[in-house]
């Protein structure tokens, strides 16, 4: 045995790694010889590679970033001035709590449900500050996976973000669908939708985008999102809320976050996800909140000492600037009402675009029907473009999306809306 | 505050027991807030490209063969302990196999409480510890530690403290590290470094960094989380960095690209303001020197209050010995105080301190020193 030792030392080392991939004689091989090269990512990969782009001419309609009329990163005049209050103060940088900052989780919360929601009131949730959506979505997914005993799957509308998916499955859940997109009307497949939903089994759990869409646009109406809850109440389903675009999407807050408001109206206690980097353009602050509604103010003490269990070996607790940012403004009476008419003159300015793009498609001579363009919500238009069309518009035109042919409408100016459309029906005629 | 000593905080004091923020950090945050050019659009996945690559040279050194050879990368992370997860996430995907959950990963006893959660989460299935303090003679137990080394499987990942070890204080000497990464490289074992207290330890960064140095220049791949929450004095902020250190460029590359995978499903890109205030600083010659001043005012009051602590101990002719209050470095120190001792501390004396005799030395002031010192006296003489 000892002979064999020293022998099986080495083969050990190297059997461990693939020896199929054999490294420079000279040099022992590395840990991570069997390590693939990574895919860019399908969505922030695309800006990354229009950076690499030189043609003058360039659009990048891949992420969701709000750009202003001159194609420029908008930082928001109620956000500057919450700045320069809160560097007035001249605070420590004392460690946040786990949950986070609570003055910005208790106006996170009273921003989606309404200040004088009964929630709110009886104090019957909890809700965590997180790192911007997904970080939210990553908490909420692994509470779900340590303590939902009903279901491991989740229900996401077909299509959804690109970024669901893998959230929820390194969370450890598993992933369904339910129909959402008619890609024949370029619309809601409510009939489709509510078929699939009625035949989930019971206490799975179900993912709604609150408004806006992401990546199609495409809203339920009111009248759909009440019998929507009426099935889901029905099948006793898990509901499961991603906002991202709170104020976004019609310019209205209230508006935007019905839906929510409406399910928990109807007895059905949600879990949402909330970010604040569109509608306050604070995305690399990575402002989020989760909130759980629960049965009771017991039950959200126990939820919320759990959420801290999760969060705890994930980054400890969560970074404060864009926070105390957020906090400011929505505790602010001033800066919230400038905030709300900042985010107003967003959503606008989208609509806008999408009435130009329309136009001038229509001026291109373009024959197809357009019309999605405009009844589509929110800062993504799900163009119809197939993915061989829109590698024709990035190798032609330079015009970087994703390859689902969703466009960032954020993305579009007065003055390049005339080229989107020229290259559009261009690849489309 | 005098009469209520705290020695349970995580954070670093002044002498008037206040939090400190660093002046460079609030002359360059002054920098920030002033340049409008700047917005607060998305890091990359990875993060600010200057503040990865010079947290990896502050780690590695600016002589660093590594560096040099381009075989080091860095992923921006929330703090040392979203530095730490990513790490561990990244192992337990790719190391030792594919998605190898059984590779045993082993924390020092005692360690830092949140190690273990880390590598659990992350999914590791076989987590243990090797021996690290001697609580018999208040120090490393050298022996012990160097045994599990050599019984442990192969391949097993070792997370080391690269230096002022939490909660001990206590740290392997240049020599006794040697002896370390002779037997982790005879063994295969991975080196997984925790640096949470460069400079703050003995005030000189590269000091502080030997340790991983050392480990690097004998070839070793290993990864380092770094933490800037005590040395910026950023704790809020959340500013870590993941240091890899491989083979080659081309491995390392490949690694970071898998690196991605993991951060767009936990946070997809990391916050800017913190990455902000370190980048800038590294990269400007005269801030730089300033902050290593700023980090040495922190490491000095902790050693100069290590020094009257244990000067009045020895002058109240307190039972025991006391030198190991010197002897450890960093912002704690274990005391030695048994459990009967440390209740009668809290109790009796409002000295609030963990229940395993840990004391944060950045609680001591010059107020309170007498107080603190003549109450151990108390506590050790009137229980044993």
């Amino acid at each position: 045995m000892a002979l064999l030792q020293p022998a099986r030392r080495l083969l050990s080392a190297a059997a461990q790694r693939h020896l199929c991939l054999a490294p420079v004689a000279a040099r022992a091989s590395s840990w991570w010889s069997h390590v693939e090269m990574g895919p860019p990512d399908p969505i922030l990969g695309v800006t990354e590679a229009f950076k690499r782009d030189t043609n003058a001419k360039k659009m990048n309609l891949g992420v969701g970033a709000y750009r202003d009329d001159n194609g420029k990163p908008f930082v928001l005049n109620s956000v500057r001035k919450a700045e320069a209050q809160i560097a007035a103060k001249k605070m420590d940088k004392e460690y946040l709590p786990i949950a986070g900052l609570a003055e910005f989780n208790k106006a996170s919360a009273e921003l989606a449900l309404g200040d004088t929601n009964e929630v709110i009131k009886s104090g019957r949730y909890v809700t965590v500050q997180t790192i911007s959506g997904t970080g939210s979505l990553r908490v909420g997914a692994s509470f779900l996976q340590r303590f939902f005993k009903y279901s491991r799957d989740v229900y996401l509308p077909k299509p959804s973000w690109g970024n669901h998916t893998p959230i929820f499955r390194d969370a450890g859940m598993q992933l369904q669908a339910y129909r959402y997109y008619d890609p024949k009307t370029c619309g809601f497949d409510f009939a489709g939708a509510l078929d699939d939903i009625s035949k989930i089994p019971e206490q799975s759990v179900i993912l709604f985008h609150a408004c806006a869409h992401n990546p199609t646009g495409v809203d339920p109406r009111p009248e759909q999102w009440k019998e929507l809850a009426a099935v889901v109440k029905k099948r006793n389903l898990f509901a499961f809320f991603d906002m991202a675009y709170q104020g976004f999407a019609s310019g209205d807050i209230n508006r935007d976050s019905w839906a929510v408001r409406h399910f928990i109206e109807q007895g059905i206690n949600v879990v949402l996800s909330q970010s604040y980097a569109k509608n306050m353009g604070l995305y690399g602050e990575r402002v989020g909140a989760f909130s759980v509604i629960c049965k009771d103010v017991d039950e959200a003490k126990r939820v919320e000492s759990q959420l801290k269990i999760l969060i705890r070996p994930m980054y400890s607790n969560p970074p404060i600037n864009g926070a105390r940012i957020a906090s400011t403004i929505l505790t602010s009476p001033d800066l919230r009402k400038e905030w709300l008419e900042e985010v107003k003159g967003m959503a606008d300015r989208i609509i806008d675009m999408r009435n130009q793009l329309v136009a001038n498609l229509k001026k291109e001579g373009s024959s197809h029907n357009w019309q999605h363009i405009t009844d589509q919500i929110g800062m993504f238009c799900y163009t119809g473009l197939k993915p061989e069309q829109v590698e024709q518009l990035t190798k032609e035109f330079s015009i970087y999306m994703t390859k689902d042919g969703r466009i960032s409408v954020a993305g579009v100016t007065s003055g390049n809306v005339g080229y989107l459309a020229r290259a559009i029906h261009q690849v489309s005629k | 505050m005098g009469k209520r000593p705290s020695l349970i905080t995580v954070a670093y004091r002044t002498d008037e027991g206040q939090p400190w923020v660093l002046p460079v950090v609030k002359k360059v945050e002054q920098k920030i807030a002033n340049d409008t050019s700047l917005n607060h659009e998305y890091l990359p996945i990875l993060g600010l490209p200057e503040f990865r690559a010079n947290a990896s040279r502050i780690a590695l050194g600016e002589d660093s063969c590594a560096i040099k050879e381009n075989r080091v990368g860095g992923v921006q992370c929330l703090g040392g302990t979203g530095a730490l997860r990513i790490g561990a996430e990244f192992l337990r995907r790719w190391y030792n196999g594919n998605n190898n959950t059984t590779t045993p990963v082993y924390i020092s006893s005692p360690s830092w409480e949140n190690h273990n959660s880390v590598f659990v989460n992350a999914g590791f299935k076989d987590i243990r510890a090797y021996r690290y303090w001697d609580a018999a003679k208040r120090g490393l137990d050298l022996e012990g530690l160097l045994e599990d080394m050599e019984s442990a499987p192969e391949f097993s990942i070792f997370i080391l403290h690269a230096c002022a070890h939490n909660p001990t204080g206590t740290d392997p000497t240049l020599e006794q590290w040697k002896q370390i990464a002779a037997v982790m490289k005879r063994r295969f074992l991975f080196p997984f470094f925790d640096s949470a207290y460069q400079g703050f330890a003995s005030g000189c960064l590269d000091r502080d960094a030997w340790a991983v140095r050392y480990f690097v220049s004998e070839g070793f791949e290993l990864f380092c989380a770094q933490s800037f929450s005590k040395n910026f004095g950023l704790y809020n902020e959340r500013v870590g960095n993941l240091s890899v250190v491989g083979k080659d460029t081309d491995n390392v590359q490949r690694v970071l690209s898998q690196m991605e995978k993991i951060v767009r499903t936990i946070w997809s890109n990391p916050p800017s303001q913190g990455a902000r205030i370190v980048a800038t600083t590294l990269t400007c010659p005269q801030l730089f020197a300033e902050w290593k001043d700023n980090v040495k005012t922190m490491a000095d009051r902790v050693l100069l209050m290590r020094s009257e602590l244990r000067a009045r101990l020895q002058a109240l002719g307190t039972p025991g010995t006391w030198n190991h209050i010197t002897e450890q470095i960093g912002m704690f120190s274990f005391t030695g105080l048994n459990p009967k001792q440390v209740e009668y501390m809290i109790k009796e004396k409002h000295i609030y301190l963990m229940a395993s005799g840990r004391i944060n030395m950045c609680g001591l002031t010059t107020k309170n020193l007498d107080y603190v010192a003549s109450s151990i006296h108390e506590a050790v003489t009137k229980f044993q």
